[in-house]
C-alpha cells in the first residue's frame, strides 16, 4: 500500500515537471537568461509549487504523524554552513550548463532522449564520488542528507 | 519608419534605462498557464508526499540515499522514481500530439557530462536540489533553503549569462 502510494506521488510529480516545462532544459536556460529573450514561465512553476506546499507544510507542522501515521522526517540541520552553499553554487553552475535538474533529467531519460541518459549517469557518478568522499572521511559530508 | 522616426527610435536606445535595454520577454515560449499548472501538480505532490509519508520530497536525496545502501531504506525510494519514470509514457497517453513543446536540448556530451557531475555532487553536498531546497524549503520556510536557493539561482544566472553573452 505504501509502495502504490509512493508510485502514484512520483507519477504526479513527474507529470508535473513534463506539464510545467522543467523537462525542456531550453526553457530552464531560456529563464536563467536574463540578458537574453528572457522566458519567464519557472517563476510560474515555483508560485504554482510554493503555494501548495506552504499549506501542506503548515498543516504538517500543526501534526505530531503524517495522515499516514508516519513519524515527520524534516531536516535536523539548522546552521548555513559552506558545504550548503558550495553545494548549491555547484548545483548551479551545473543547472545553468544543461538546464537539467535531478528530478526533469530523470523523467527526460524515461522519454528515451539519450542526452538526458547521458546526463543521469553523470549525475549518478557525481552522487557517487560524494558518498565515497564521505566514506573516506570516515562520516557524512554533511549532517543532513534527508532534503 | 520615416527618418524622424528612426532618429527618435535611436535617441530612446541612447536614454532608456539599462534594465530596459536588456530585458527581452520570450513570448514565443512563454507558457504561464501551463507552467502554473505543472506547478500545482509539483507542490500537489510534495504536500502529499509530506502529509502521507511524511518525508520532504527531494529528488536529489531520493535518488542519493540510494547510493548510500542503508538497509530497509531502499523500497520507498525505487517505487517513487518508478512513478517518475512511468511519468512520460502515461502523460502521453493522455495528451494530445504534439501537447508539450519538443524539448531544447543545446548542450553537447561534453557539456552534459561536466553538469551531470557538477549537478550530482553539488546537489548531494548542498543537500538538496530545486524539488528539496526550491520547492519543499521554501514552503517550509526553511532559512537554510532560502540561501541554497538563492545560491543555486545567481550561480544558474551567471553560468548562462557567461554561457551565451561573454
Amino acid at each position: 500500500m505504501n509502495r502504490l502510494i509512493e508510485f502514484a506521488i512520483g507519477l504526479l510529480f513527474g507529470w508535473g515537471l513534463l506539464l510545467s516545462g522543467m523537462t525542456d532544459p531550453g526553457k530552464v536556460q531560456g529563464f536563467l537568461d536574463l540578458a537574453g529573450a528572457w522566458d519567464p514561465s519557472l517563476a510560474f512553476v515555483m508560485g504554482g509549487a510554493v503555494l501548495v506546499g506552504f499549506f501542506a507544510f503548515a498543516l504538517a507542522a500543526r501534526r505530531s504523524r503524517s495522515f499516514l501515521g508516519h513519524p515527520f522526517q524534516l531536516p535536523a540541520a539548522r546552521e548555513i554552513d559552506r558545504p550548503l552553499v558550495l553545494g548549491a553554487l555547484i548545483f548551479g553552475v551545473g543547472w545553468g550548463l544543461a538546464g537539467f535538474c535531478p528530478g526533469p533529467a530523470l523523467v527526460a531519460t524515461a522519454a528515451g532522449y539519450p542526452e538526458a541518459l547521458v546526463f543521469v549517469a553523470a549525475m549518478l557518478a557525481g552522487m557517487a564520488a560524494f558518498e565515497g568522499l564521505g566514506r573516506l572521511r570516515g562520516r557524512a559530508l554533511t549532517a543532513d542528507p534527508a532534503s | 519608419m520615416d527618418g524622424a522616426g528612426d532618429a527618435v527610435h535611436a535617441l530612446y536606445q541612447q536614454v532608456r534605462p539599462p534594465m530596459a535595454r536588456t530585458m527581452t520577454i520570450d513570448w514565443l515560449h512563454f507558457t504561464p498557464w501551463l507552467s502554473l499548472a505543472g506547478g500545482l501538480l509539483i507542490g500537489g505532490a510534495a504536500a502529499l508526499f509530506i502529509l502521507l509519508n511524511g518525508r520532504v520530497l527531494g529528488i536529489s536525496g531520493i535518488l542519493g540515499g540510494l547510493l548510500a545502501r542503508r538497509p530497509g531504506d531502499a523500497g520507498w525510494r525505487i517505487a517513487f522514481l518508478l512513478g517518475l519514470a512511468a511519468a512520460p509514457a502515461t502523460f502521453w497517453l493522455a495528451a494530445p500530439a504534439g501537447f508539450l513543446a519538443e524539448p531544447r536540448i543545446e548542450a553537447g556530451w561534453g557539456t552534459l557530462v561536466l553538469a551531470g557531475l557538477l549537478v550530482g555532487f553539488g546537489t548531494r553536498y548542498g543537500s538538496g536540489c530545486t524539488s528539496g531546497h526550491g520547492v519543499c524549503g521554501i514552503s517550509r520556510l526553511s532559512p537554510r533553503s532560502l540561501v541554497a536557493t538563492a545560491a543555486f539561482m545567481a550561480a544558474g544566472f551567471l553560468t548562462v549569462y557567461l554561457l551565451r553573452h561573454v
